[in-house]
């Protein structure tokens, strides 16, 4: 014990006065200052109460490893009728839960597409008009071991990923990926929109699933410490693994079936964020891994529906903690500017809640420019994500970073300490139903999402102790 | 937000710049006293500091804690943007790091959490506001880093959440409300450059320390390690966890040859554990339990010389040579920056009227009076004629660097309207204030300088006169 703090020469870690700090400069005793400032307005007592929580350290310790040591297995391509359990007129979502009146542009237009879609209405004042009348049953995927890409909405009808936890035994599932341009989950629904879809249940889905029951399961954990070192963040870039994803199938798609194979992987190869999906949910696999551990304080999911930004925590069970959903900051498609942009949306943010995306961004040199900035910008975005997370991932690492892992596992209480919020990268939606994808760039959550999650900690420590 | 209006006063409101209170109360000293200038304020946004600048006729726009107040009232408007220049310069240097760290161009650790990850340290240093305490000091304790918390305020059952956590991980806890150590030859918080040698501290009392170690240090015998444990250690509630753990760490210390415990009565049974606990140790230990019938911080210094076989000096003493013994009927007034030693002498003196200006109730939003002299200042001021004055001078790193620049006018302010000012010098040769040249300032001043308080404590009580007796309060 204390040997070690009185046989050394002492390296001192000052917080606080810095007149206090400066004493030790004065002896030329070397020490590590700390940029300390009030944690966020209200949540002192809170966050007292959730430090001083026996269980705390204990349960992230347990929850984060949980998480980093989950290893997803790309192992199979579904219907979602089949593997969700999915029935006509009931739909997933992204975020948490919405209704009908409170979805913005693009989530009613995928919804809408949805309808059209599975033949649930005639046309699109038709689906609006039966959405409206509440004949659709609308749930969240978060709420289904599934996740999806901005609108994110999953129909019977739709081919997903399935990917297996080979370390913990979990499952997740995400939709397939359109491409970019006018697609269903920017909120599209014209015919080519749905003209698609349908290639896709019919063709990609069913070819995907015979290639990989030949080649078996594809190793996504390590596709993702690969795709890293090869300049993606694994949410808004993700060309080096969509090619190593090919590199992996190939083979299997021409001996599965020979017919479509040209398609296929031409599809894919037009698509530099087809990975994105079996990402997304090798991340919701992971994070679902530290779900329920009583006491823990890390943020599980992190979703947004287009009008709310909401986030689950580990020890709180499937509550979720929402607030207003920002409109992100980026670089705009062509003519569109800022005033064309819908509130941040989609489920993808489960890459940065895993440790990628944003926390990721120093592996992204090429596309900061595209989330505004330069290198150091993305560098400083990654180092600052070590300030609220709990551990360094043990197998995505950032080369430029001297291979440091990347930061995972945000902790509300190092949110509210810090006032530092989540890094999200993401594309930005057209306000307009239907209108596609008009950007990319960064978005802030909102600080009450996790201040209140803090709060409920903070209250369920408090509960608990009555009980006892 | 920007309330220049146009007359020479300034209300600003800077949105999530946080400095630390006792560099803002620098930057506040500087622009007051610019040349022009009646008031300027410059402090973190608390209900406190709005109230403060409200009272003082600022019209305060609303803000948050973390938010910065700015309020400057001066004679113009040319006055005021001077100081306002000034302001952004000294912000701005506040704004630089002291020392990048390790680290090379990363933005510094945000939390000791972050520090700890990304560093080699030994030690954490806390001095934050006391409701913020716990969240640092317990990131160290996870960490496995021992931790001084120099703060105070920190509600008693954290303290003890705290001890236990650094109980299972094997590391030390001084404080909260730790004022001094020194580790291995460093001193950490209000310390005094101590010469090295074989006796080692544990204290629960700041300023005993420092008074113990720096008689110590004039007799010629040095000292391996200080280490504190905050005022409450010994209470029932915390168990000694801290004294125990430190006596251990003393013991498996191969520099330290005579532990010595300073420390008021522990609770009873606490006090069992402890003296079991030193029996068993090899090292040999001399306690110093100072209450009324047993020990003053004088007398466990000189049991400590025995102990280790040297001799006693006596201590140096200044007595003014216009000091007329027993020829004030004005009363005693002791006037204290260290708790410790304002107990002490009250008790030694067993009358007068005692403040103790390091107390929670005087250092909630202001520095330490160890930094800030101005309200002991305030109250030598008004320390009556005929009377006797009392107080500490406290030597060593952190503290004032020239605490005779201000209290030697004071001093004779005093003593020109025949008030008798006594001073406990509390410091070493080596301090970086000079000890000898605060000697020096303050009897040419007039005043009676004494390294030990409870010499200048009895030295004080000689100087009272008949009639001081009218005098109540504070009298234990």
């Amino acid at each position: 014990m204390t040997p070690a703090l009185l046989g050394r020469e002492p390296v001192v870690i000052t917080v606080g006065a810095e007149p206090l700090g400066e004493a030790l400069d004065a002896q030329a005793v070397p020490r590590v200052p700390v940029a300390w400032r009030p944690p966020m307005a209200g949540t002192a007592a809170a966050l007292d109460t959730v430090l001083a929580d026996p269980r705390r350290e204990r349960a992230n310790a347990l929850a984060v490893d949980r998480m980093t040591s989950a290893r997803p297995q790309l192992v199979g391509v579904r219907p979602a009728r089949e593997v969700l359990g999915l029935t006509p007129g009931a739909f997933l979502h992204a975020g948490p839960p919405i209704t009908w009146e409170r979805a913005s542009g693009p989530m009613r237009g995928a919804l809408v597409g949805a309808m059209l879609l599975e033949g649930l209405a005639r046309d699109p004042q038709d689906a609006e008009r039966r959405l409206a009348a509440g004949e659709a049953s609308l749930e969240p995927c978060h709420h289904h071991r599934t996740v999806g890409p901005m609108a994110g909405v999953v129909s019977p009808s739709m081919w997903m990923f399935e990917v297996r936890d080979a370390e913990h035994g979990g499952v997740a599932y995400c939709s397939l990926n359109e491409g970019l341009g006018k697609v269903l989950r920017y909120g599209a629904y014209g015919p080519e929109v749905l003209e698609r879809l349908r290639w896709m249940g019919a063709v990609l889905g069913p070819v995907l699933a015979a290639a990989l029951a030949r080649s078996g399961p594809v190793d996504l954990r390590a596709l993702t410490s690969q795709a890293l070192q090869m300049g993606d963040e694994l949410h808004n870039r993700n060309r080096a693994a969509t090619s190593l994803l090919v590199r992996e199938i190939a083979p299997a798609v021409v001996e599965a079936s020979p017919e479509h194979a040209a398609e296929v992987l031409r599809f894919i190869n037009g698509n530099d964020h087809f990975f994105l999906n079996p990402g997304m949910a090798a991340c919701k696999v992971s994070a679902d891994a530290a779900r329920g551990v009583p006491g823990s304080s890390m943020v599980v999911a992190m979703a947004r529906n287009g009008t709310d930004f909401g986030i689950q925590v580990s020890g709180l069970g499937d509550r979720w903690f929402t607030g207003p959903a920002g409109v992100p900051d980026g670089l705009y498609l062509g003519a569109y500017g800022p005033d064309d942009a819908n509130p941040d949306i989609g489920d993808s943010t489960i890459t940065e809640t895993a440790g990628l995306g944003g926390f990721a961004m120093a592996a992204a040199p090429a596309i900061v420019r595209f989330v505004g900035g330069d290198v150091s910008d993305a560098t400083a975005a990654t180092r600052s994500m070590y300030e609220i997370t709990l551990a360094e991932h043990p197998a995505y690492q950032i080369p430029g970073l001297g291979f440091r892992g990347t930061p995972v596992g945000i902790d509300v209480a190092l949110v509210a300490r810090t006032g530092l919020l989540p890094v999200v990268n993401t594309g930005i939606a057209g306000r307009v139903a239907g209108t596609g994808q008009v950007g990319a760039g960064l978005v802030s959550p909102p600080a009450s999402a996790f201040t209140e999650a803090l709060a409920a900690l903070a209250d369920a420590v408090d509960r608990g102790s009555q009980d006892r | 937000m920007n309330g220049d209006n146009g007359d020479g006063e300034l209300v600003l409101v800077r949105a999530g710049v946080y400095h630390d209170s006792v560099s803002l109360m620098r930057v506040s000293r500087t622009l007051s006293a610019m040349p022009g200038v009646d008031i300027a304020i410059v402090a973190m946004a608390t209900e406190l500091n709005l109230g403060l600048a409200a009272e003082l006729g600022f019209a305060v726009p609303p803000a948050e804690p973390a938010d910065l107040l700015v309020a400057i009232r001066a004679a113009d408007a040319a006055a005021a943007s001077a100081a306002r220049e000034e302001l952004d310069r000294l912000l701005a240097a506040l704004g630089r790091p002291a020392s990048s760290g390790p680290g090379g161009a990363a933005d510094p650790p945000r939390t000791v959490r972050a520090a700890a990850r990304g560093h080699d340290a030994t030690l954490a240093l806390v001095s934050v506001p006391g409701e913020h305490a716990f969240a640092e000091a317990l990131d160290a304790v996870e960490a496995g880093l021992s931790v001084m918390v120099f703060s105070d305020n920190v509600p008693v059952e954290r303290e003890i959440a705290l001890k236990e956590r650094a109980a299972e991980r094997g590391v030390l806890v001084m404080g909260p409300d730790c004022g001094t150590a020194v580790i291995g030859g460093v001193g950490l918080g209000f310390a005094n450059v101590l010469r090295p040698g074989p006796v080692g501290v544990v204290a629960a009392s700041g300023t005993g320390a420092q008074q113990v170690t720096c008689l110590l240090d004039e007799a010629g015998a040095g000292v391996s390690h200080v280490l504190g444990v905050g005022g409450r250690d010994l209470s029932a509630e915390v168990g000694g966890r801290s004294t125990l753990r430190a006596l251990a760490a003393l013991d498996e210390d191969p520099a330290t040859e005579l532990i010595v415990l300073i420390s008021k009565p522990p609770a009873p049974e606490v006090a069992g554990k402890v003296r079991a606990a030193a029996e068993r140790l090899a090292t040999p230990v001399v306690t110093a339990l100072l209450d009324p019938s047993g020990d003053d911080l004088t007398a466990a210094a000189e049991k400590a010389l025995r102990a280790l076989g040297a001799s006693v000096p006596s201590w140096p003493a200044y007595p003014a040579p216009g000091d007329r013994p027993g020829a004030y009927p004005g009363g005693l007034y002791g006037l204290y920056s260290g708790g410790t030693l304002c107990t002490e002498a009250r008790f030694l003196a067993g009358r007068g009227e005692f403040t103790d200006f390091g107390d929670d109730a005087y250092t909630r939003g202001r520095p330490h009076p160890m930094i800030d002299p101005a309200l002991r200042l305030e109250a030598l001021a008004a320390v009556p004629g005929g009377a006797v004055a009392l107080l500490d001078v406290v030597l060593g790193h952190a503290a004032d660097p020239d605490p005779a620049a201000a209290l030697a006018p004071a001093v004779a302010d005093a003593v020109a309207r025949g008030t008798a000012v006594v001073v406990a010098l509390i410091g070493t040769a080596g301090d970086p204030q000079g000890r000898d040249r605060q000697v020096a300032a303050l009897t040419g001043a007039g005043a009676s300088v004494f390294a030990s308080n409870a010499e200048a404590a009895r030295y004080a009580v000689s100087l009272l006169g008949p009639g001081e007796g009218q005098q109540t309060g504070g009298v234990r």
